[in-house]
């Protein structure tokens, strides 16, 4: 399987470095090949993961949970490759600067899905954060490429807070390369397997401050509270298939980077601690995120603060700590990848229609989007939870695992808060499609009708994701959550 | 002091120079004029590379002469010289403007916030000195002056209303958490040290790209515009 390793790193590397020359359709078509090519080599990775972990030279390795956001990352790549072609070829072209646009679109949007799909693969904390910084820096350009005063300022506010708050990851890996020396000797080189391997005998002072400044350092970039205010500004300011990669994909990355410390500090201190410490940050990001769900202007915002609210409930479902509520943590770090996209996408639609980001100023969006507009409501339907999509499927095991656990205050919170976004979600998403449709300001009428047919197939078929991981996952997949399961409680 | 108590050379040579990255840093929040701000980054720089191979020559480690070069020509030459030039240049649109002075617009006065620096420095200090590391690299004083240096850092890029400022504080932060694996990791693999060093130099060239983008947007350097995307 180190050939489908090996090519994941290189396809999407290739795919950047062609979209630098070649024409804007071209990068697109080589840039959505790429993605679907990733997906597909992902599948791939399913099985062999199922029996035994890879690693090769102690730099890279595959298990389980790598591959779980492998699949999400690789997924929502090949979807909105596919869908930038639609988005870009919507925005009026021909001239230098649209071209120019385009190159940097095209070049940006593969390096990044790469940075994210590296990620995963390190098998050394180090590394990791390399990888993570990697996604930053790439991904603060993408936010940036809009050209307005929005992009400018929403651009530096996430690199720097980003960057800042992977500084403290950074201490935090030195904390935990630190403690790994203290037991493996000088020669230790930052290896995740063999620090867990000797997590018994790691001092636990020194661990417990690299979990808490890791959580907090990656918590920026996951958008916990309180350091999660670069998202809403980066979200509806990149440009709106980024924004789906940034939602879907970057922040679950970041979460796994929590998750591999999670893994060290359970095995090291106990369960107690670490679980505590994710329980307090998920509970305040998931408050924050419903009450901010209520009174939004800008429909990107809106999505963006509902991201916030989904990391929350990622962070309380894995301190409920029991299995069922973990494999719920990682069926939903899935099925908000495909709802996410899909929303995300929609709403690109209705940025090309509408050419607003404001709330109050679209109506009638089921009447003018065929496609799009009922689409976008499924999208909305299935982040809040309801039957039968994947997150209401995720969000039933967490809270289940959470009154197995007798988490039962913390079971109760996450329906409150959850019902609450919901409230806030469905309110702007029913003023914007399902109000009739009122003449634009100059008397013109919008024509019924979708925007591209490139920007419908991938949300169908994220729509299809979110369906199947809701009624019935298939058993490659379960056998796939159940061995991350495993690990993620130490018995593997 | 009783001579057997006393600290080494080592150990006080080591202290000394952790205290003069810290008062650099304190340089840095109180120096008004941008191009000063620069010039003290850049020896704060060099002295961690001075106690890295301090560290290198008494611990027998000498990876760390590789990492102290490297990291010197990256941190002392690099990195200032595209600083430096992004104050020099000219705006895409627009007169050049005049970046000289706009440093040590705060929303604190400059005296309080430099006590404030100095209540979340030792804040600092003795927070870490309660953490056990029995050493392997640099003295463990080290390791307290370094989280202050982090601290204070923060403290500069929250007080500075300006981008350039702003990069700087961050990357005075990455010079402290030099200093602190120093003292804690001062055997990480070289390769691990490089990709770092690597990573801090692409961050480098996407912050300048940034600033211009800012500059040639706002044509100032300030960000007390920043303020539209808020809620």
């Amino acid at each position: 399987m180190a050939i489908a390793v090996i090519a994941l790193l290189i396809v999407p590397a290739v795919a950047a470095l062609a979209s630098l020359w070649l024409p804007g359709r071209a990068a697109g078509l080589v840039t959505a090949a790429s993605g679907i090519a990733s997906f597909a080599l992902v599948l791939s990775l399913v099985p062999a993961v199922s029996h035994r972990d890879l690693a090769w030279l102690g730099y890279i390795s595959v298990d389980a949970l790598s591959v779980v956001f492998l699949l999400a990352t690789a997924f929502l790549y090949g979807c909105v490759a596919v869908y930038s072609i639609g988005y870009l070829g919507t925005s009026g072209h021909g001239t230098t600067g649209d071209r120019r646009y385009a190159q940097r679109f095209w070049a940006g949007l593969n390096l990044f899905a790469w940075s994210m799909l590296a990620a995963p693969l390190m098998g050394n904390l180090a590394l990791l954060w390399v990888a993570i910084e990697v996604t930053t820096i790439v991904s603060a350009l993408l936010v940036a490429l809009e050209g307005t005063d929005g992009a400018a300022e929403a651009a530096w506010k996430y690199v720097l807070l980003a960057s800042a708050g992977l500084a403290i990851a950074l201490l935090g890996t030195i904390f935990a390369y630190y403690a790994g020396s203290r037991v493996l000797g000088p020669s230790y080189n930052l290896a995740f397997g063999p620090l867990l391997a000797v997590a018994a005998h790691l001092p636990h002072t020194v661990v417990r401050l690299a979990f808490v400044l890791a959580v907090l350092g990656y918590g920026t970039k996951v958008g916990l509270f309180p350091v999660h205010t670069w998202l809403p500004d980066a979200h509806s300011e990149a440009p709106t298939p980024v924004s789906a990669l940034l939602s879907g994909s970057l922040l679950a990355v970041s979460f796994y980077a929590i998750l591999r410390f999670y893994q060290i500090a359970q095995a090291a201190l106990g369960p107690r601690f670490p679980r505590d410490v994710l329980l307090v940050f998920g509970v305040a990001s998931l408050l924050l995120a419903a009450l901010y769900l209520l009174d939004q202007r800008d429909y990107k915002r809106l999505l963006a603060y509902s991201s916030v609210e989904h990391m929350g409930i990622l962070a309380i479902g894995v301190s409920f700590g029991a299995p069922v509520a973990l494999a719920g943590v990682l069926l939903h770090v899935l099925a908000h990848a495909a709802a996410k996209g899909n929303a995300f996408m929609g709403a690109g639609v209705l940025v090309r229609k509408f050419a607003t980001k404001q709330i109050s100023s679209v109506s009638g969006g089921l009447d003018l989007l065929p496609w799009s507009g009922p689409l976008f409501l499924a999208a909305v339907l299935a982040l809040s939870a309801l039957p039968p999509f994947g997150i209401f499927r995720s969000e039933f095991e967490i809270v289940t695992g959470g009154l197995a656990a007798s988490a039962n205050a913390g079971a109760a919170i996450l329906v409150v808060l959850v019902t609450v976004a919901f409230f806030g979600l469905s309110l702007a998403t029913n003023r914007m499609l399902l109000t009739p449709r009122r003449d634009l300001p100059g008397g013109a009428r919008l024509a019924r009708g979708e925007p591209s047919v490139w920007m419908v197939v991938p949300v169908v078929a994220g729509l299809v994701a979110l369906l199947v991981l809701g009624l019935h996952p298939p058993a490659d997949l379960t056998g796939l959550l159940d061995r991350a399961v495993a690990a993620l409680r130490g018995a593997a | 002091m009783d001579p057997a108590h006393a600290p080494g050379v080592y150990t006080g040579g080591a202290n000394v120079v952790a205290v003069l990255i810290l008062l650099a840093e304190f340089g840095m929040l109180r120096q008004a004029l941008v191009r000063d701000q620069i010039r003290l980054y850049a020896a704060q720089a060099g002295l961690i590379s001075v106690l890295a191979v301090i560290v290198g020559a008494v611990h027998h480690l000498p990876e760390l002469y590789v990492l102290a070069a490297l990291s010197a020509a990256l941190k002392v030459v690099v990195i200032p010289l595209v600083l430096r030039r992004l104050l020099r240049e000219d705006g895409p649109a627009g007169p050049p403007v005049d970046v000289g002075d706009i440093a040590g617009s705060g929303g604190l006065g400059l005296a309080a916030t430099v006590l404030l620096a100095i209540a979340v420095a030792a804040f600092g200090f003795f927070a870490a000195g309660r953490i056990p590391v029995p050493g392997s690299g640099a003295p463990a004083t080290a390791l307290s002056v370094s989280v202050s240096v982090v601290l204070v850092a923060f403290v500069l890029m929250i007080h500075r209303r300006d981008v350039i400022s702003q990069a700087i504080g961050l990357f005075s932060l990455e010079n402290g958490i030099s200093l602190a694996a120093l003292v804690v990791a001062a055997s990480l693999p070289l390769i691990l040290e490089v990709a770092l060093l690597f990573d801090l130099l692409v961050a480098v060239i996407v912050f300048g790209l940034l600033i211009r983008i800012h500059h040639g947007r706002a044509e100032s350097l300030s960000t007390t515009d920043l303020t539209s995307l808020r809620g």
